[in-house]
């Protein structure tokens, strides 16, 4: 197995990069967030709670949560088609599962509580940069929350258990490549996916470590929101 | 038959069908089920059954990627094979279940794409994966990388004439399978951890673990279902996992 002694960018191996929250960038929307982690930017917008169409999707004991995350054209260096992709389409369906636990919907039956994922420049890491937006954009529009959830990327490239890969990293050869989100308080898994080779042991190190990085996450997040009402005040 | 029932059931390390939580039902896996496809298999797990076909065609590389050639796996949840399902393109679940077993096959390189090369930067063979569960008895999921593996195994590549494919006829060459990465997918009820549910223990479940396995390795993971998981949850299904992929990849001739 190929070594990595030092990461391309020069971090620690339990170092992320910079982080940069903030709630309440799209006035249209019920409640918005952008998160960036390194090159990799993030904005997610929430509609509802609102009425739910097609009718038959409408569930009378609760609401329901519905994602959509989609890469813009322009975020990669080689163009993206624009419209759906498969990729797309299951990222959609890990985010909404990854935010469903927090979320209480009880309260509003036959409605729809719609989260748009909108990555605007891409270096890795962009469905969990989708998610820790997306949660924070939920908490912003006042959606009724257990808790907050923070997802972060971790992984293996060469023989080393690492956090945050960049696009460098993921294209290394026989990176594995491991999404995961976490609970605030309970520390719970929502989500996790992974790619590539690796053993238990590597694994559960790895899931470790993203459980330290979501802390940090959580912390970064709550000030976002904190800061949002505290500038709303001084308004 | 209601959830509660199959809820105490599982309380008290029963279920439905009388197994045990980490038993699976009957695996048969059966090949060359249909003549025009280069390679094909049925998987059944119980009830559940899944054909699977493997299509051949020449291509272009992609930029990136030059002198490798590619899978593509598809899923098809035809109305057919239960009740939830309808007509239409593929939806989550059908983009979900393509994309897991096309994972588990890439990830653990069971496939040397390099060897599907023809001519670089030119040509490359391209191998279509077409899933189609004819019943959903539930996991879905394990059934079609089964029947994947097994329709690759005797998958032949079709003869070439001026660069193009003749569609029907066959040589004798085999597609190379280096390795069987079988997946196995756990579901957590409350405390308890099951292997294979059936569609009954699929719809009370609180989440879903997806692993793929090959000799201790984990190739793929992917969680599905509503609630959370932990990491100790994560720890008891992987030494399932391991413990139990033999037997799965077993069912393969």
């Amino acid at each position: 197995m190929a070594s990595y002694d030092k990461r391309f960018s020069g971090r620690k191996f339990d170092e992320m990069r910079e982080i940069e929250a903030k709630v309440n960038i799209i006035k249209r929307a019920d409640g918005s967030a952008l998160f960036r982690i390194g090159e990799t930017i993030a904005i997610a917008a929430v509609y509802g709670p609102r009425e739910l169409h097609p009718r038959f999707l409408q569930n009378p004991e609760t609401g329901i949560l519905r994602c959509n995350y989609d890469m813009a054209s322009f975020s990669v260096p080689e163009r993206k088609k624009p419209g759906p992709t498969r990729r797309g389409v299951e990222i959609s369906l890990v985010t909404e599962k990854a935010l469903l636990p927090v979320v209480e919907l009880k309260q509003f039956p036959n409605a729809v509580v719609d989260v748009f994922i909108q990555i605007i420049q891409a270096n890795s890491g962009t469905r969990c940069a989708g998610i820790s937006a997306a949660a924070l954009a939920l908490a912003h529009a006042g959606i009724p929350m257990k808790d907050l959830v923070s997802a972060v990327s971790v992984g293996k490239v060469g023989n080393k258990i690492l956090i945050d890969l960049d696009k460098d990293e993921e294209d290394f050869d026989d990176s594995t490549d491991i999404p995961v989100a976490i609970t605030g308080r309970k520390k719970e898994i929502t989500l996790l996916q992974l790619d590539g080779n690796i053993t238990k042991k590597e694994l559960i190190e790895a899931i470790k470590l993203a459980k330290d990085g979501c802390e940090k996450i959580n912390k970064i997040q709550q000030k976002a929101l904190k800061d949002a009402y505290k500038s709303e005040e001084n308004e | 038959m209601n959830n509660e029932y199959i809820l105490s059931l599982i309380q008290q390390d029963k279920r439905v069908d009388e197994r045990k939580l980490d038993q699976y039902r009957e695996i048969k896996v059966e090949t060359k089920i249909s003549k025009n496809a280069e390679g094909s298999a049925r998987c059944k797990i119980g009830d559940t059954e899944v054909l699977v076909g493997v299509k051949m065609d020449i291509g272009e590389p992609y930029t990136d990627s030059p002198d490798e050639g590619t899978i593509i796996v598809t899923a098809e949840l035809s109305p057919i094979a239960s009740p939830l399902f309808e007509l239409g393109p593929p939806g989550q679940q059908a983009t979900e279940l393509a994309r897991i077993v096309d994972r588990g096959i890439r990830e653990s390189k069971a496939i040397d794409f390099k060897k599907l090369c023809i001519k670089e930067g030119e040509k490359i063979w391209m191998i279509f994966i077409d899933i189609y569960p004819l019943n959903d008895d539930g996991n879905l999921i394990d059934a079609s990388v089964l029947a994947s593996l097994a329709a690759l195994k005797n998958a032949k590549f079709p003869k070439i004439k001026d660069d193009k494919v003749v569609f029907g006829e066959f040589t004798d060459k085999k597609l190379e399978l280096t390795k069987l990465p079988v997946t196995l997918t756990f579901g957590k009820i409350n405390d308890k951890i099951l292997v294979d549910l059936n569609s009954k223990e699929e719809s009370v479940i609180d989440a879903r673990l997806s692993i793929s396995v090959y000799d201790e390795n984990i190739h793929a993971m992917q969680k599905g279902g509503d609630k959370v998981i932990t990491l100790e949850d994560v720890e008891k299904m992987i030494d399932l996992a391991i413990k139990k992929e033999k037997e799965l990849r077993s069912s393969i001739k």
